[in-house]
């Protein structure tokens, strides 16, 4: 390597593209590959292991009462009497998933309708307060500190305090909600014995917990946009609702789009809440896909293999919104 | 956008660690060790043992840390560390530490049903030959609980059963002289309360477990394990279940909620709101001492109505198990302090304190005229042991389901239960016959 080459190549910074492939990268590259190895290790170990196994798993009936393959009996004082487990895990192929989309175990559909109305639900007041209470704070006006400390107030708390909370308040006989609502003459609700009221229970508490973080993501992404295009606009002649429409939402595009991405996911795999607040009550008819998941994985004799089938479509779907969510905004020519 | 990928990612990856936690694991095998034997100088023993306790802490658990203290006067160097586990998490905490080899208490209270649960995954010692099963005269039904596979790997802590629980006050200012004995019964006293007392009659808890009384009432069951059998949309059944509807349906009974039922239940009970509940006796203690409900006095106790194939109740109760992977050294101390906390003095006591029900049959000798306990006695001769099977656990959570939704949603009884059947079938038991 000649000394001009090293010259030359010194200001490119990220270094070209390597030309000849693995080999010639590794050989210039070195260090930056010595750099990158323990993240890939840590990575490797806390993600991918787990991943492939997880999705190993769901292709066997592996659950607790086969998970060994010897079972061994001790008697106090001693002996031990250890013989081959009799229906040891073995690997059934698609049965699980078979199982599962067919309903002939667990409820899948059930649970993808209420992941799905959960998740839309959630995530649009999510998005939509936030953006409001944003729009209002980030203007001048007294008490403008005080109004955003207290409104960040729900973030702070705890998410299974906050669920807590409100399944008291929810409470068909002694909570507060059912009190207001025959103080108003109107008639008392069995909030959790309707699949939809106890899903509307569980989504007034993600709302009131979820919106503080919206709405500082957005009040950062107001920040940013340069108060002289307001002022331009103003020249022009343009209305608030022309500013808005025109100035604001496309400059909180980056922001946004990153926020809802980002809260969908969140939303989507949000257990504490469905499971403290609604317990999938009325008989499982709440449940969301992670509480199934949790049930499967956790309750009774533990079904490894169910739930890792469970994990496997939850990432699937994920994977594939997030993919169509990346197109339609590259469509819209967003680098994102 | 890389960024977030790895995102998805990284959370379905937890997902599936939590799955993934399932792994094989082999508890170390010690071999070598004493032969265990009742008859050693309790001073020369020396160990440290674990203990989950699951009982209720407040209650509950200062009596058993006086039988511990009471136990160390016997036996000064066996320290025991007491553990107060929540009852509801004790059993998946105990299988994820047995599983992962570390973590595991020496000795657990173990809920009547985890126990062959536990024995069939390897992780408790069988006590066969020990002093614990040679000294002590168990109940026989709670001492079944603990078989499987033809060994004991348990002893019984405390038995219960579930029963009609009353307020006596209620009854008196509806004019009620005795407590109803059949389902019949319970409609015709629930509308004699609501007329001249201005209260609900009974509460049921939608739990599957509080409705076993109405398809043991009827003849039925979940499952014949003899005939391996799933029984659970037998005809039989089928009408118990109905039954409860007929109730709720009626306004006899309160239309449960369908979350926290247990609780709301407890509540309208000690506010005098209801005026019967199906409950068992480790409720005696926390309603006698709760101000509003006016002490043990006022508190009735009947054993469940009977359908029309006479009544019957579900066996519970805690045993005391050994964990396998505790050290065979210690086996000595171990043996010692079950044996302690199982005999008939040590369950006297707990007797006398808190009113629970001894499963020790010598205890009830040395309790004499013991209220509480005695209370209980009529609702004890009509229980009847539950199937103890490994996939015990599994029975509840499709009986949940089904109990909100007939006694909640109205829905069709025989429709719901031939569902429960399916589940059984397909998720509990595969190897049984259904009709």
């Amino acid at each position: 390597m000649s000394q001009a080459l090293v010259v030359a190549e010194a200001p490119v910074h990220p270094p070209r593209k390597p030309v000849g492939g693995l080999r010639q990268s590794y050989d210039r590259n070195w260090y930056a590959w010595a750099m990158v190895l323990p993240t890939v290790l840590v990575l490797g170990v806390l993600v991918m292991y787990p991943l492939v196994q997880g999705i190993l798993q769901s292709f066997t009936d592996l659950n607790e009462s086969n998970a060994q393959d010897v079972i061994c009996t001790k008697t106090l004082g001693g002996g031990e009497d250890c013989k081959d487990n009799p229906n040891s895990s073995e690997f059934v192929g698609l049965d699980n998933y078979v199982d599962l989309l067919t309903g002939v175990r667990g409820s899948f559909w059930l649970q993808f309708t209420n992941t799905l109305a959960w998740t839309l639900a959630c995530v649009s007041l999510h998005y939509g307060l936030g953006l409001g209470l944003a729009v209002m704070l980030n203007r001048q006006m007294r008490g403008r500190a005080m109004y955003r400390a207290l409104l960040i107030v729900p973030w702070a708390v705890p998410g299974f305090v906050a669920a807590f909370g409100w399944k008291f308040l929810f409470n068909p006989r002694f909570g507060l909600i059912n009190q207001g609502l025959v103080n108003l003459g109107l008639d008392p609700v069995e909030w959790f014995n309707h699949r939809w009221t106890a899903l509307f229970a569980a989504i007034c508490t993600n709302v009131w917990l979820g919106v503080p973080f919206m709405m500082v993501a957005i009040l950062g992404g107001l920040q940013s946009i340069n108060g002289d295009l307001y002022e331009a606009a103003e020249m022009d002649g343009a209305s608030p609702w022309q500013r808005f429409r025109f100035i604001t939402l496309p400059g909180l595009r980056p922001v946004s789009s990153t926020v809802i991405l980002l809260g969908t996911i969140w939303t989507f795999n949000m257990f504490p809440i469905i499971y403290f607040v609604t317990g999938g009550q009325p008989a499982g008819q709440s449940e969301i896909l992670v509480t199934g998941a949790y049930r499967a994985a956790f309750e009774g004799v533990r079904n490894y293999s169910l739930a890792a089938t469970y994990g496997v479509l939850i990432l699937s779907i994920l994977m594939v919104f997030a993919a169509a969510y990346r197109r339609t905004l590259k469509a819209q020519g967003e680098v994102f | 956008m890389r960024r977030t990928l790895s995102g998805i990612a990284g959370t379905a990856a937890l997902a599936l660690v939590l799955a993934a936690c399932g792994g094989s694991s082999e508890s170390d095998n010690d071999t070598e060790s004493e032969k265990a034997s009742g008859d050693t100088d309790p001073t020369s023993l020396e160990a440290e043992l674990t203990w989950w306790d699951t009982s209720d802490p407040t209650n509950e658990g200062p009596t058993y840390e006086a039988l511990i203290a009471k136990f160390n006067e016997e036996y000064p160097d066996i320290k025991i560390s007491y553990e107060s586990v929540p009852f509801g998490d004790a059993q998946n905490k105990f299988k994820t530490a047995a599983e992962a080899g570390s973590g595991a208490p020496d000795i657990m209270r173990a809920e009547v049903a985890w126990v062959p649960e536990f024995a069939a995954a390897g992780h408790l010692y069988a006590l066969d030959g020990t002093a614990l099963l040679e000294d002590n005269n168990f109940l026989e039904t709670p001492l079944s609980s603990n078989v499987y596979d033809g060994k004991t790997y348990g002893v019984p802590q405390v038995t219960d059963t579930l029963g009609l629980m009353y307020n006596k006050a209620l009854f008196e200012k509806a004019g009620i002289t005795e407590p109803p004995a059949t389902w019949d019964e319970v409609a015709e006293v629930s509308k004699q309360l609501k007329e001249k007392a201005g209260v609900d009659g009974l509460y049921i808890n939608n739990g599957g477990y509080f409705l076993l009384p109405f398809i043991y009432g009827e003849g039925g069951d979940l499952l014949d394990t003899e005939n391996q059998s799933i029984e659970v949309g037998s005809a039989e059944a089928v009408a118990g279940i109905q039954t409860a509807q007929d109730l709720v349906d009626s306004g006899a009974a309160v239309k449960p909620d369908a979350n926290d039922s247990y609780g709301t239940m407890m509540t309208l009970f000690k506010e005098g709101k209801v005026a019967m509940i199906i409950n068992g006796p480790w409720e005696t203690a926390a309603m006698s001492d709760d101000p509003s409900f006016g002490g043990f006095e006022n508190l009735g106790v009947a054993p469940v109505p009977a359908g029309s194939a006479g009544a019957g109740a579900p066996v519970g109760g805690h045993n005391y198990v050994i964990y396998s992977g505790m050290d065979e050294e210690k086996a000595d101390a171990a043996i010692a302090f079950v044996n302690f906390m199982a005999s008939a003095e040590s369950q006297a006591f707990a007797a006398e304190e808190l009113g629970v029900l001894p499963g020790n049959a010598d205890a009830y000798d040395q309790l004499g005229d013991n209220e509480r306990v005695a209370a209980w006695q009529p609702a004890l001769e009509v229980s009847k042991a539950r199937p103890w099977i490994p996939e015990g656990g599994l029975f509840f959570a499709p009986l949940d389901e089904m109990a909100t939704k007939v006694l909640i949603q109205g829905a069709d009884v025989q429709k719901t239960m031939t569902e429960v059947a399916a589940k059984f079938k397909s998720e509990v038991v595969p190897d049984y016959s259904t009709e």
